[in-house]
């Protein structure tokens, strides 16, 4: 039903359980939530950030020669604390150290480089690896102390000899006091030098090695904060055209910019909107069609939105309305009062392509997540759960039951769980694995090899 | 003349009923005025956007505190909101409001 390979084809993609990590017991902190999770470029490496500032990156295992398992695991390979929490003592705020999003560099050489940013500052990691270390000084001892040089009667050349592997990570830029507001994206442009990042009404341009200056190419904030009607709320580099880039709006819009036009992008090149019918407008309607999350596809041809309900696919050249529409859980609309008091009316979804963009998914309550099939017009309710954790055991489809009849097996829209919401999903870019976040946990599957 | 009023009376009636069937976000929407009737003006308007930059944590300030409570000798400071009212600017945090101190940090349960 699935496909992802270059092959295509088949429509028979079974889902199995691969990997979980994070704890079990029910009990989770604050810190362990995970707030992103992002795949690099090759697939190889899956990073995770959580509220607690924490970045986690997983390395999957070279194909193991057991034909089985084909596809490696994916094991810890370096972990680290991104951002701390901070204090302004002028507005007596606190600034969280959640990780917002992480964003992977292309890789240039051996060493790995990711963004990762907070409500205010982004930063630049590098992971390396040391497998080698010299030895043989001259003037110093094994243990680094100094030797006294009477006693240095000869000389040697150090050499390299092999050491267990270690993996570094290290900040090699910190990008700070550019943003008033929230930052909610981050953005790497494919000229992959500069790279952008969006707070609630402001969305700068940064160079990756300048940490001192950044451009303001989208200003939203009007000259009275009275008369503030919508804010940014996702934003997104084209990924081959480095003048292109796109941010999504509280209000259901999204404006494509082009930088080559003007310096202060504030006027669109092109403005996204689905057309509303006035009668059907209610008190929600503008909430729940802020837009949580904005994609290109891996073409660039086209974009996906997430709003609260659906999942959008616009086609650049169209902006009069989606070309696909999806429902993601369009049963929540009947209980958009209690979604509103428990304010999950006001979660932020994200949503992912597949490496070839015939598929895309995104995560709603108790732990469904949902996969929608643009070439078969087919989709899949999945859940993540320690309930189908044994290995390789194939994911059973779920399904909501909406009527007043409930069959075996469904379950009723007022049994689902708001509290476990799969916000962050991951599609590796060139295989069918997935990453799913629950709350505090991280799932894995894979697509079953025949 | 009365007549017409009732007639008036029952096709509006009509109508609200016609939407709430038709629509159940129109429904939800009269739940909710139910229950908070003071939940006035536009959801998306200024108010709510605010409500939304401000997001994070306002501290005890002693100099805000004691400047509120200068101001205010007579009345009562403006207590934590505690149902879904607009949020004001002028709500002085007291120590009573003061989030729990963070956890030390300690590493991730992924990486375990």
């Amino acid at each position: 039903m699935l496909c992802a390979g270059p092959g295509g084809g088949s429509n028979d993609v079974q889902w199995c359980f691969s990997q979980v990590k994070g704890a079990i017991d029910d009990d989770v902190a604050e810190a362990d939530i995970i707030s992103t999770v992002e795949f690099n470029q090759s697939g190889e490496l899956l990073a995770t950030g959580d509220k607690g500032g924490r970045v986690v990156i997983f390395q999957q295992e070279q194909e193991s020669k057991n034909k089985l398992q084909c596809r490696g695991e994916y094991n810890v390979y370096s972990t680290f604390q991104s951002h701390e929490p901070e204090f302004d003592y002028l507005k007596s705020l606190e600034i969280e150290e959640k990780i917002n999003k992480i964003r992977w560099l292309p890789q240039k050489n051996a060493a790995h480089f990711l963004l990762s940013t907070n409500d205010k500052t982004i930063k630049l990691w590098k992971i390396s690896e040391r497998d080698k270390r010299p030895e043989g000084y001259n003037l110093k001892e094994e243990d680094g102390q100094y030797r006294d040089p009477n006693t240095v009667t000869t000389l040697r050349v150090p050499v390299f000899r092999p050491m267990d592997l270690m993996v570094e990570a290290s900040p090699r830029r910190v990008f700070a006091n550019a943003h008033t507001y929230h930052i909610n994206s981050i953005s790497v442009n494919s000229d992959c030098e500069t790279y952008l990042s969006a707070d609630d009404l402001r969305v700068n341009l940064w160079h990756l090695e300048i940490t001192d200056r950044s451009f303001n190419i989208v200003d939203i904030k009007p000259a009275n904060m009275e008369d503030l009607t919508e804010v940014i709320t996702a934003a997104e580099f084209h990924p081959n055209q480095c003048n292109t880039f796109v941010y999504s709006s509280s209000k259901g819009t999204i404006r494509l910019c082009d930088m080559r036009a003007a310096a202060l992008c504030d006027s669109h090149a092109k403005l996204f909107e689905e057309p509303e019918d006035p009668n059907n407008r209610s008190f929600f309607s503008e909430i729940i069609s802020s837009i949580s999350d904005v994609k290109f596809s891996h073409s660039g041809r086209y974009m996906m939105t997430r709003d609260y309900l659906s999942v959008k696919i616009w086609d650049l050249n169209m902006e009069s309305r989606p070309v696909e529409t999806y429902q993601v859980h369009e049963y929540l609309r009947s209980k958009l009062c209690s979604l509103y008091e428990n304010d999950c009316i006001f979660d932020k979804f994200e949503c992912c392509w597949n490496g070839n963009d015939s598929v895309v998914m995104t995560g709603s309550y108790n732990n469904f997540f949902r996969m929608f099939d643009r070439g078969y017009q087919q989709d899949m309710t999945l859940e993540a759960s320690r309930e189908n954790s044994k290995p390789r055991s194939v994911l059973k489809p779920r399904k909501v039951s909406t009527g007043g009849k409930r069959k075996k097996d469904e379950i009723s829209v007022d049994s689902l769980d708001f509290n476990k919401k799969i916000l962050h999903t991951a599609w590796h870019p060139l295989d069918n694995i997935i990453a799913v976040a629950t709350t505090n946990n991280l799932y894995i599957f894979q697509d079953k090899l025949i | 003349m009365s007549e017409e009023v009732e007639e008036t009376r029952t096709s509006e009636e009509q109508q609200e009923m016609e939407d709430k069937v038709i629509s159940p976000e129109k429904s939800e929407e009269a739940k909710l005025k139910a229950r908070y009737p003071n939940l006035g003006g536009k959801p998306g308007g200024s108010e709510f956007l605010r409500k939304r930059l401000q997001k994070g944590q306002k501290y005890f300030d002693s100099g805000d505190y004691n400047m509120a409570k200068a101001k205010m000798k007579n009345k009562q400071l403006p207590s934590a909101p505690t149902e879904k009212t607009e949020i004001t600017g002028g709500h002085i945090p007291t120590p009573q409001d003061l989030p729990q101190r963070k956890t030390s940090i300690v590493a991730s349960k992924l990486a375990g």
